[in-house]
C-alpha cells in the first residue's frame, strides 16, 4: 500500500535546547484512519504542523505521498483543519463563503469561482450536513456546526489527506460524538487518509485504526484497543 | 457647492477616498489589525515633512514612507520579530518623532502642514484628482481580482498557506495597499483620520450584514456616503472635512448597531 505520510528520524524544537519532538519515525498507509493522542505541550500540534509544511524539521525528513513536505499540499492533496483559535470564526461569513476559501489554491489563485468549484462547494456542505444553513453566517451556528463548517472546507478542495488538529475543543458531548461520526463517514467514502490530533482521543478511538501517543516522540503506536492502561487518559499521560 | 472647482475635485477624490479606504481596511480589521492605519498616518507625516525639508513633493514622500513603513510592519509581525502592538507602537512613535524632527528642521510649521494632518476641501489639485484616480483606481482593481485570496486567508490563514497561496505575498499586499490609501487620503480626510475611513465604515457594516460579500459592498457604500456627507457637512459649516467625514461614519456605526438592537427586541 502507498504512504501517505513517512516521518524518518524527526527532530524539531521552537528552542534549539528545548527539543519538542526528538527522532520521531512513523509512516502511515494511504487510507488509514490515525488518531494523534497526548498530554499538553508533547507535540501532536508540532508533529501535524510539520506533515504540513508550516515548520521544517531540524533533522530527518518528512514525506507526503512520496514528496518533500509542502509539494503535496500544494496540489491540493492535504485539507487542513487548524485549532479553532486559528480559525476566523468571527468573520462575517457564510457557510458558502467559507467552504469556497477552500477551492482557492495558488494555482486558481484570481477571478470568481468556477461552475465546477460551485458543485464541489455544494457537494461538501452536503457531506457535513449543512445545507439548510449553506447560506447562514457562520456566528448563528453551534459550535459543532462552525467546525462542521471548516471541515467542508477542509474537503472542499477533494484532499488525499486530511489533517484535523483537535477539531472537537469547544463543542459538547454530543457534539463531539457527531463530529467523529462524519469522520468516520468521509473517511469511508472519501476513502480520504485521516491524521486526529485530540488530547482526549475518547470520542474517535471507536472509528481510528490506530493511536499514536506522542510525547516528546512516539511512545505508543498500534491500535486504540492495545493501548497500555495506565496511557488510558492520554491528556495526562505519565510513564 | 458643485459650482465651484475645489469642491467638485474634492467630491472626485473624495469618491475614490471612500470606495478604496474601507475596502483595504476590510481585510486590515478581520486580521484584527484595524490600528495598523494609525502606526502608517504618523509614518505618512514624517513622509510630508520629509517633502518640506528637501523640496519635494510631500504627497510623494509621504507615499514612499507609507509604503515602507506598512510593509516593515508586516514584515515584523509575519517574521514574529516583535509582538504586533510592539511593533504598531515602534512605527507610531518613531514615525511622529522623525515628523517633528523633520518639520522644526525645514521651519514648515505653517497652515499648510496642518491641511495634511486634518484635510482640506481647498487642497485637491486637478493633478492630485488624476494621481488618487489612476492609483486609488489600481488599488480597487488589485482587491478586485485578489478578493477570494484575500478572503481565505482572512477566514484562515494558516488553512490557506498549506494550500500554498502565497500568504506573505498577499498580506504585503493588503499592507502596500494601507500605505498607498493613507497617502491618497491625507489631503482630503487628514493624516490624523483616515485610519477612522478604513475601520468604521467596516465596523458598521459588520453590524448589518450578513456575509463577506454583503460586508465587503456595504462598508464601500458606508465609506464612500461618510465622504460626500462629510465633505458637504464641510463645506456649508465650515468645518474640518477630515473630522466631518469620521464623524458622519461613526454616526453610522451607532445608527447601525441601534437598529441591530432594535431588530433583535422586535
Amino acid at each position: 500500500m502507498p504512504l501517505a505520510v513517512e516521518l524518518d528520524d524527526v527532530s524539531f524544537g521552537y528552542d534549539a535546547r528545548r527539543p519538542v519532538l526528538e527522532d520521531a519515525s512513523f509512516e502511515v498507509p494511504a487510507g488509514q484512519f490515525v488518531a494523534i493522542a497526548g498530554p499538553n505541550g508533547g507535540g501532536k500540534t508540532t508533529l501535524l504542523r510539520l506533515i504540513v509544511g508550516l515548520v521544517r524539521p531540524q533533522s530527518g525528513t518528512v514525506r507526503v505521498f512520496g514528496e518533500p513536505v509542502g509539494a503535496a499540499a500544494r496540489r491540493g492533496l492535504v485539507g487542513y483543519l487548524p485549532q479553532r483559535a486559528q480559525l476566523g470564526i468571527e468573520a462575517p461569513a457564510t457557510v458558502r463563503e467559507v467552504v469556497s476559501a477552500g477551492r482557492v489554491t495558488r494555482r486558481r489563485l484570481f477571478g470568481p469561482l468556477s461552475s465546477d468549484d460551485r458543485d464541489a462547494v455544494d457537494a461538501s456542505i452536503a457531506r457535513v450536513g449543512l445545507s439548510a444553513q449553506a447560506d447562514e453566517p457562520l456566528a448563528t451556528l453551534s459550535g459543532g456546526q462552525q467546525q462542521r463548517a471548516f471541515i467542508a472546507k477542509a474537503i472542499a478542495g477533494r484532499p488525499r489527506l486530511l489533517i484535523l488538529d483537535e477539531p472537537t475543543t469547544g463543542v459538547d458531548a454530543d457534539a463531539q460524538d457527531a463530529l467523529a461520526a462524519l469522520l468516520a463517514r468521509l473517511h469511508r467514502e472519501l476513502h480520504v487518509t485521516v491524521l486526529y490530533v485530540s488530547h482526549e482521543f475518547g470520542a474517535v478511538e471507536h472509528v481510528a485504526e490506530r493511536l499514536l501517543l506522542v510525547r516528546g516522540g512516539v511512545e505508543f503506536d498500534g491500535p486504540p484497543s492495545a493501548l497500555p492502561e495506565r496511557w488510558h487518559d492520554p491528556s495526562h499521560a505519565h510513564a | 457647492m458643485l459650482d465651484h472647482e475645489f469642491m467638485r475635485l474634492a467630491f472626485g477624490a473624495g469618491a475614490v477616498v471612500g470606495v478604496l479606504a474601507p475596502a483595504v481596511g476590510f481585510f486590515l480589521v478581520q486580521r484584527r489589525m484595524s490600528l495598523i492605519g494609525d502606526g502608517i498616518g504618523h509614518v505618512a507625516f514624517a513622509g510630508v515633512a520629509l517633502g518640506y525639508l528637501l523640496g519635494i513633493a510631500p504627497v510623494a514622500t509621504a507615499l514612499v514612507a507609507s509604503v515602507a513603513g506598512a510593509i516593515a510592519v508586516e514584515w515584523l509581525r509575519a517574521n514574529r520579530r516583535t509582538a504586533g502592538d510592539q511593533a504598531l507602537a515602534l512605527l507610531f512613535y518613531t514615525g511622529i518623532a522623525a515628523g517633528v524632527v523633520f518639520v522644526s528642521s525645514a521651519g514648515a510649521l505653517n497652515a499648510n502642514l496642518f491641511s495634511f494632518l486634518f484635510g482640506s476641501i481647498l487642497t485637491v489639485t486637478r493633478g492630485g484628482l488624476l494621481l488618487v484616480a489612476v492609483v486609488g483606481g489600481a488599488g480597487i482593481v488589485l482587491i478586485a481580482v485578489l478578493y477570494r485570496a484575500l478572503v481565505a486567508v482572512a477566514l484562515d490563514e494558516e488553512g490557506a498557506r498549506v494550500s500554498g497561496l502565497p500568504v506573505g505575498t498577499l498580506n504585503v499586499v493588503v499592507a502596500g495597499l494601507a500605505g498607498v490609501t493613507i497617502a491618497l487620503s491625507m489631503r482630503i480626510v487628514g493624516i490624523l483620520l483616515i485610519a477612522a475611513l478604513m475601520v468604521l465604515p467596516v465596523t458598521a457594516a459588520g453590524r448589518l450584514a450578513r456575509s463577506v460579500a454583503s460586508t465587503f459592498v456595504l462598508s464601500m457604500a458606508i465609506g464612500l456616503g461618510s465622504v460626500f456627507v462629510g465633505l458637504t457637512l464641510s463645506y456649508y459649516a465650515d468645518l474640518a472635512p477630515g473630522g466631518a467625514i469620521v464623524l458622519v461614519a461613526a454616526g453610522a456605526y451607532v445608527a447601525a448597531a441601534a437598529s441591530t438592537r432594535l431588530a433583535f427586541r422586535a
